[in-house]
């Protein structure tokens, strides 16, 4: 399903089509990513929310092929746009590389930076926060170990950690969660990738620190351009830091558009229901808190039909247990996955 | 019954089994763990029965066969009305080597002895009290050679020795194990649910305990055991001997688990419940990590045995006439030995294949042991 | 101290100091100063909330309440249905018995908190068995109504807590809390490790189960739009103190901490169309071994002056019911949500 967006092809970072993501296990199969289709954008934000277990961190594995053993990529491609200094743009299937070969491990981390969910299974607790840092330089940019440290330090500061020349010799278990993601920030951007995956940065911090994170991740956005592509389960990060939004449910893109049309005019049965559920903190409308009745399923037991079927309120008796509906266009670059807008993409 | 049916009966199971159950399901997908399960199994067998099994009793000698080598079986015998099942072996004759100017048994081609199942030999009590002569296997002539590992240096059967030397080692593990994890859950538990200076006093024991070389330690020990013990007595000996080094690392698993244990939720909860305490220990805090322990016992027998065999063959375990590994071992321990009659040291092969099997269930047993790891 | 009307609990001066051991010889090191000299008073009926970042002494506060840790310091004056009011702190375990059956808990943590190795019967029925001295099918039979009014199917008592998801894991959780007809029920974090759809399933239960057995929460949590919507009345918490009391609407609406101010600021708001004016707090929350001086959190506060540093304010009544430890609190105008 090509995205027909109104924004400039020269703009795309990433293209993913149609991806899969299996593992094997004794069990069973878990199909974690089930046809995922979306685009990120220089210079904007593409937030992915669902609850746990829908695939948002396995796709963004997936991109820099970063997925745990036994998962796979089946099916689909990842196209990487690379913009060059001379205008000239070259573009990659990342799905079709191996995972340790050398094309790829030199995207990583230098034009594609990614923060992890755990901060602190992705920072080694033997080596100083300036060892890690300057290796990534050393690695992608060549300099030598006098120019990454003053590089570093420089980044240090730029992500608000301060005194950064002390802290730039620090081991990562001194310092706080907040100011430890803010050191895989400055990882990931130290070498100025043009895409940034973010996954769920803030979900283990407290509110406060979090929008400290958020804040630090607008500023830099605006400085560097980058597009970014940030995976949370919270609608009020996305509501304060989106400019499109993909909403999964079991491996799939439920529904896909720009975040305005996302919370003010929801077209899925599950963005209803999502929306629906959260409280709010308004005192306008006191209410009960609508709920989605049962639950996600397992993934060893995916209900046929549309995935959603067995938990909406809107369903269409006798074709929803029958047919996965494919991704209708909503215009604008929208699209959602439900029976309910054929007729509109027809139209 | 359909297959959505026996699916839901599959799952039905899987939400109902116990920890036993989902930890057994889990041990059964590792194969080499269950493969080496049946050979401890078979190996444990081996020492209960070891009088039945062996064909002759450990101290029965003939002196013409002193250091016979091992004889080739032969499984099919060749009569007037074709090949029929029949287990023989050659006799040996002697020849007297050139250069060396020494005997050598060589196989005598000439005589076959038939070799029979049930056949009647020495009379033996087999598990303390069935009084019986027949063995599984043995010459069916009871005057006849049959050496199929060879024979020691009083031509002694080393398969009937190594049968017999299966129950002390391998019981000399378990025992040994069985008196470490006495002192290990006594002193850990103790340790880990007291805490503050108990724990503390406990620990530094340990620490100190472990900071010893154990060689020199077990050395040390041994040589302290009076001389003109009986060999059954320096068999406990030992295996005391053996188990103060043991319990230590048990205590500190089990003394971790306490600690952990005492601060989870659903201990507090139980707390909180009214729970007394001795009950949150037995029904709540022993469970779960019953399985860590039988897998960390598991993994302590391999140990005991090697310590004994290694003990008896530095001379300062057991000695003769316990036919233990190690005893056989140090019998082998000698230049001429290793030039001239190698088989003895086919005990060897005993002790590697039972360390390996009892390591390989362990780590089986390790990996089943929390079936609830997220 | 007799039984006010409608108090349930009052907790007065509360200090809980953990040591801080460190060493080969294990010598004292400092305390962590996880509560320090806090009061209030749990409302009969009512559901306090108590919020926070995460170390500010929430879960510590619970935890005292229950009796989990003995305090360092302070009075947990419980007010029971009949007869004299007891301070549970004085208690011992033998003491605490009866209580325990007044005041219970849900946790936070969906999987550690059900013994893995016991069926569903055996968790939820063994305070009935060890209280009560239910036995065989009148245990199943409450178990089962148990079951039933959290959600859960009755046959589901044989399985064990491996066959349930987060969700019904916590379902599980709250029959257990309910089983010997508590009057408080503490709720530790109690949705904070469920998802948004079940999340909500989960605040509705518990609401109706409020409502049915006239029970009253304390409600931790650190997500403030979770407190706003089950919470009368909310206790915010920042290093170990109470920096402001008062009932949830004009703590949301007419903040006057500027701590609490910070707080709401940072929630980040459900439309895109209102993408709020953070305010961003500097640096981190503090080590609660080594508190800065006066104010706690004179160090990150935009309106911090002199005297903050030097002078701990108290926590005090400002308007009716709205108790406040700020020392500006009537001079400076701080914006709630709608602000
Ligand atoms: N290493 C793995 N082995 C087996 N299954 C896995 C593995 N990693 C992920 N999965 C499965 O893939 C599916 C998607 O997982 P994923 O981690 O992408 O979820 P998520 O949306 O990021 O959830 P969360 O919000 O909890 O982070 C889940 O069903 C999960 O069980
Ligand atoms: N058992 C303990 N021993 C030592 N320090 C503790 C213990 N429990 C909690 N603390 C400390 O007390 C402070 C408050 O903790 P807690 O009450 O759990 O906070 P919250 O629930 O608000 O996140 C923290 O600094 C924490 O590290
Ligand atoms: S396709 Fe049917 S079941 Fe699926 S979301 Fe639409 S209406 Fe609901
Ligand atoms: S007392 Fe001072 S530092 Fe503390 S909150 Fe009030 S103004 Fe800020
Ligand atoms: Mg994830
Ligand atoms: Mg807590």
């Amino acid at each position: 399903m090509p995205v027909e967006r109104q924004l400039s092809a020269e703009d795309l970072l990433l293209e993913v089509r149609d991806l899969h993501v299996h593992f094997p296990l004794d069990e069973g199969t878990v199909k974690a990513v089930a046809g995922v289709d979306f685009d990120v954008y220089r210079n904007r934000t593409l937030c992915v929310v669902g609850e746990s277990g829908c695939g948002k961190s396995v796709s963004a594995q997936s991109i820099l092929q970063l997925v745990d053993r036994p998962g796979r990529i089946v099916q689909g491609q990842i196209r990487f746009h690379r913009h060059d200094a001379d205008g000239s743009v070259t573009v990659t299937d990342l799905a079709a590389l191996r995972s340790s070969s050398r094309a790829l491990r030199a995207i990583r981390g230098r034009h594609i930076g990614m923060v992890f969910q755990e901060p602190n299974t992705s920072l080694s607790p033997i080596h100083t926060v300036g060892n890690q840092i300057s290796e990534v330089i050393r690695l992608h940019l060549g300099e030598d170990e006098e120019a990454a440290r003053r590089r570093g330090i420089e980044m240090l500061e730029r992500v608000g950690i301060a005194r950064p020349a002390q802290n730039y010799d620090a081991y990562t278990f001194e310092l706080s969660g907040g100011m430890r993601q803010r050191v895989m920030i400055a990882m990931a951007l130290v070498c100025s990738p043009a895409l940034l995956i973010a996954d769920e940065p803030t979900t283990a911090l407290d509110v406060t620190t979090q929008a400290q994170i958020m804040s630090l991740l607008q500023e830099l956005q605006a400085d560097f351009g980058m597009g970014v592509m940030l995976i949370t389960h919270d609608l009020g990060v996305v509501a304060e830091m989106a400019d499109d939004v993909v909403v999964m449910y079991l491996g799939q893109v439920a529904e896909y558009g720009d975040v305005d049309r996302i919370f003010h005019a929801p077209a899925h049965p599950y963005t209803k229901a999502l929306l629906r559920s959260i409280p709010n903190l308004d005192f306008d409308q006191d209410i009960r808190l609508d709920s989605i009745r049962g639950m996600v399923p397992d993934p060893f037991h995916r209900p046929a039909g549309c995935p959603f079927g067995p938990r909406c309120d809107e369903v269409i008796e006798g074709r929803c247990e029958a047919e996965n509906p494919p991704a209708f266009s909503l215009g604008e670059g929208g699209s959602v996955r439900c029976l309910h807008y054929e007729e509109v993409a027809l139209s | 019954m359909t297959a959505r049916a026996m699916e839901s009966d599959r799952q039905e199971a899987i939400n109902v089994a116990t920890q036993w159950q989902l930890m057994w399901w889990r041990f059964r997908k590792h194969r080499l763990a269950m493969t080496s399960l049946v050979i401890v199994i078979l190996i444990y067998l081996v020492a209960l029965l070891a009088e039945f099994l062996a064909p002759f009793t450990p101290d029965e000698f003939q002196a013409d066969y002193t250091y016979a080598p091992p004889q080739r079986l032969h499984l099919f015998l060749e009569t007037e009305n074709g090949l029929r099942f029949q287990p023989w072996v050659y006799g040996y004759k002697v020849e007297i080597e050139e250069e060396a100017l020494r005997r050598v048994f060589v196989p005598d081609e000439e005589v076959i002895h038939e070799i029979g199942f049930f056949v009647s030999g020495v009379p033996v009590t087999l598990l303390g009290f069935l009084e019986t002569d027949r063995h599984l296997v043995g010459p069916k002539d009871p005057e006849a050679p049959m050496f199929l590992f060879g024979a020691d240096k009083l031509g002694r059967d080393m398969l009937t020795r190594m049968i017999y030397g299966t129950r002390i080692s391998m019981s000399i593990g378990l025992v040994g194990v069985a008196l470490s994890l006495i002192l290990g859950i006594l002193l850990g538990g103790l340790s880990g649910f007291l805490g503050g200076q108990v724990d503390n006093i406990i620990q530094r024991v340990i620490e100190f305990i472990r900071s010893v070389p154990t060689i020199p330690l077990w050395m040390g020990l041994a040589a302290a055991l009076p001389t003109d013990w009986p060999p059954l007595r320096i068999y406990f000996g030992i295996t005391v001997i053996l188990s103060f080094i043991g319990w230590t690392e048990l205590a500190r698993v089990i003394r971790g688990r306490f600690l952990a244990l005492r601060t989870e939720d659903f201990v507090i909860a139980a707390h909180l419940d009214g729970v007394g305490q001795m009950r949150i220990i037995l029904h709540h805090m022993v469970p779960s990590f019953l399985s860590h322990i039988i897998a960390a016992l598991t993994l302590a027998i391999p140990n005991m045995i090697l310590a004994e065999t290694s003990l008896s063959f530095l001379g300062l375990g057991l000695r003769p006439p316990i036919v233990s590994w190690g005893v056989l071992l140090q019998e082998a321990q000698n230049i001429r030995t290793v030039a001239t009659a190698p088989w003895l040291f086919s005990t060897g092969g005993a002790v590697f294949i039972a360390i390996l099997a009892l390591n390989f269930v362990g780590d089986g047993l390790r990996d089943a042991a929390d079936p609830y790891a997220r | 101290m007799s039984s006010t009307n409608g108090t349930l609990l009052s907790v007065r001066n509360l200090s809980m100091f953990y040591p801080m051991r460190a060493g080969f010889l294990q010598g004292h090191r400092g305390e962590v100063r996880a509560v320090d000299d806090v009061s209030f008073d749990i409302q009969a009926g009512e559901t306090l909330g108590l919020v926070g970042e995460s170390g500010c002494g929430k879960t510590t506060t619970g935890r005292c309440i229950l009796r989990v840790v003995a305090p360092t310091a302070g009075e947990l004056w419980y007010h029971p249905r009949e007869g004299e009011s007891v301070d549970l702190a004085r208690l011992d375990t033998g003491g605490l018995l009866p209580w325990r059956q007044e005041i219970r808990m849900i946790f936070q943590d969906p999987f550690a908190s059900l013994n893995p190795r016991l069926p569903v019967l055996e968790i939820v029925g063994e305070c009935l068995k060890v209280n009560r001295g239910l036995r065989g099918s009148a245990l199943e039979e409450r178990v089962a109504e148990l079951l039933g009014m959290v959600g859960l199917r009755p046959e589901y008592m044989r399985r064990y807590p491996h066959a349930f998801s987060g969700g019904e894991r916590q379902r599980i959780g709250i029959a257990r809390a309910l089983a010997l007809n508590p009057r408080l029920v503490v709720a530790d974090e109690a949705v904070s490790a469920l998802d948004v759809s079940v999340r909500s399933q989960t605040l509705n239960l518990l609401q109706d189960l409020q409502n049915e057995m006239q029970l009253t929460y304390l409600f931790i949590s650190h997500d403030l739009s979770v407190i706003r919507y089950v919470c009368n009345r909310v206790a915010v918490m920042y290093v170990g103190k109470l920096v402001e009391l008062a009932d949830t609407r004009s703590l949301f609406l007419t903040p006057q901490h500027p701590y609490t101010e910070a707080l709401l600021s940072s929630v980040p708001k459900p439309d895109p169309r209102v993408r709020s004016q953070r305010i961003v707090l500097e640096g981190d929350v503090p080590d609660p071994s080594q508190p800065p001086s006066g104010c706690h959190f004179h160090p990150r506060c935009r309106y911090a002056v002199d005297r903050c540093a030097e002078e701990t304010p108290p926590l005090r009544e400002t308007a009716d019911g709205h108790h406040v430890a700020c020392h500006l609190a009537d001079e400076i105008e701080l914006v709630g949500i709608h602000g």
